[in-house]
């Protein structure tokens, strides 16, 4: 195809969607709500590892002695496994005075100072890779005047689940409604084509090829697609913008940190655009495939 | 030019043959009527040199090519060089007469000058100049017919095909567009035409080419309509 083919083929595509301007519009919207509702889920996702990236971090392992443990040998082994940052040791008392400082009233713990304290020495270790804890808990467990090594798992595990549901019900939403644009796509098109019938069965004995035929409907539907694309980025990019700078202004959010940086919001973006034009690519093509027989 | 070799068409579902064992031969720069009753199989052997259809037995060849054995690209080469003519001229009513003929050089990606230039030449010769705006609908059904022959001869075809060019014309204006073919002919392409208008082809005494029920029953060089059907 030349570049005279190419401008005849832009013409037409433009043409058609003049014709079919209503149709267009609405398939390019509903195009435009299902990318918006998969963008949010991803940029959820995105800003829900970043939360699970910092509960992990600030992880400590908290390794529970024997009363006959050697402290001091335990400390060096605790140093030399790789991955350690920092070690600090809690005596039995310090355990007890920090656990009634959690529950706000020291006064309930009343009775078991002493010989009556339950709680074991102990060592709390950080880490430098949140994703090298599980390990090292296992590693500390097997050192020898070693009770226990907690790290929380169970909350962890918590968060992952849920977070994991969230995601799986807000993919198969979004799924659902990029499979209904592509079926609106799919009947634009198929009026598009039955709108120019008689030019087509024409163009065939006028020696047209096939991909000259079906290139103006193959634009016109990824026209559809980018149209869509442009508006849910629009969307997302104001709304987000503005739900980051709010939440990063609110003193009593402070926990709650968005994901600001380019290199993690980017691909989000760039993998919207690629998927509103697989979208309307892909609806065009099921369509000329289905009812254009040149 | 055009060889046929023992060709049989049988359409799906119909259990007489619409052409039956039909040997022939075109010469480059041939005048050929082809005639015969309704379902003679006139358009299906036109259908057969556009390569609209295949046959079922025999072979057709095009400048020594097979046209059973073109791929895709071979194919699309084939109709580039073929114009074609229809009873019910279909133009396009939106486009004016000048993009109705410009249309064939544009499904062909040539550029805005020379489609311009081509137009504008064809649209004289077959007596249009001047009408270049006009839409379908403005014109007479004469007019609309020399449309459609510009529009297949801009190209600048080897072989026009028509099926029935004169079949919704009136005597005059028939006989009108026959000499425009024949001029058209005499400048080097080579005409194959299906028709009924057996006037004309008594006066014109080109070669006549008679069907009848799928076989060939006349090939006469100077030939008449006749009235064996």
């Amino acid at each position: 195809m030349n570049f005279n083919s190419l401008r005849y083929c832009l013409r037409q595509s433009r043409e058609a969607l003049k014709r079919n301007f209503w149709l267009a519009l609405v398939t390019s919207c509903i195009i435009a709500v299902s990318l918006i509702i998969l963008g949010g889920f991803l940029l959820l996702a995105v800003n829900v590892a970043q939360v699970m990236r910092d509960v992990q971090s600030n992880v400590e392992i908290c390794v529970f002695l024997y009363d006959d443990a050697d402290q001091d040998w335990l400390a060096g082994e605790l140093q030399r496994l790789e991955g350690v940052e920092t070690i600090r040791f809690v005596s039995k008392e310090e355990g007890l005075a920090e656990f009634g400082r959690s529950l706000g009233d020291a006064a309930l713990l009343a009775g078991l100072q002493g010989e009556n304290n339950p709680l074991p020495d102990a060592f709390r270790v950080t880490v430098t890779d949140a994703e090298l804890v599980p390990a090292l808990a296992q590693t500390m467990r097997e050192l020898e005047g070693v009770e226990m090594a907690e790290y929380g798992e169970e909350f962890v595990g918590e968060l992952l689940k849920i977070t994991g549901w969230i995601n799986r019900f807000l993919v198969v939403v979004g799924l659902l409604l990029a499979l209904g644009a592509v079926f609106l796509i799919v009947t634009t098109i198929r009026l598009s084509l039955m709108a120019r019938r008689e030019e087509i069965g024409i163009m065939k004995y006028l020696g047209a090829s096939d991909w000259f035929v079906r290139f103006p409907f193959l634009l016109e539907g990824l026209a559809m697609g980018w149209l869509g694309n442009i508006v849910a980025v629009f969307v997302l990019a104001v709304v987000y913008g503005k739900v980051a700078s709010t939440l990063q202004q609110d003193a009593f959010a402070f926990f709650l940190r968005p994901v600001t940086s380019p290199e993690q919001l980017l691909p989000v973006f760039l993998g919207l655009l690629l998927l509103g034009t697989c979208m309307g690519g892909f609806g065009s093509l099921i369509s000329l495939r289905k009812f254009l027989r040149v | 030019m055009i060889s046929l070799q023992n060709v049989t068409k049988i359409y799906p579902g119909s259990a007489s043959p619409a052409l039956d064992q039909i040997t022939l031969d075109i010469e480059k720069g041939e005048f050929v009527f082809l005639v015969g009753p309704s379902g003679a199989g006139k358009s299906t052997l036109i259908k057969l040199l556009f390569r609209e259809l295949l046959p079922t037995k025999g072979e057709i060849y095009f400048f020594g090519r097979n046209l059973a054995r073109l791929d895709k690209k071979a194919l699309l080469n084939h109709r580039r060089q073929i114009g074609m003519v229809f009873q019910d001229f279909r133009l396009l009513k939106q486009k004016t007469v000048f993009e109705n003929v410009a249309f064939a050089l544009e499904v062909l990606g040539k550029p805005p000058k020379e489609i311009e230039f081509k137009v504008a030449e064809v649209l004289e010769k077959v007596g249009l100049a001047g009408k270049e705006k006009a839409f379908p609908e403005e014109l007479s059904g004469g007019e609309q017919q020399r449309v459609g022959v510009a529009r297949a001869l801009v190209k600048d075809p080897l072989l026009l095909l028509a099926d029935e060019p004169t079949g919704n014309l009136d005597r005059n204006t028939s006989r009108q567009l026959m000499e425009l073919l024949e001029t058209l002919n005499a400048e080097g392409t080579t005409m194959v035409i299906a028709t009924h208008a057996w006037d004309l082809v008594d006066r014109m005494q080109k070669r006549v080419i008679s069907l009848n029920q799928g076989r060939l029953v006349r090939d006469e060089k100077r030939g008449t309509y006749g009235h064996e059907f």
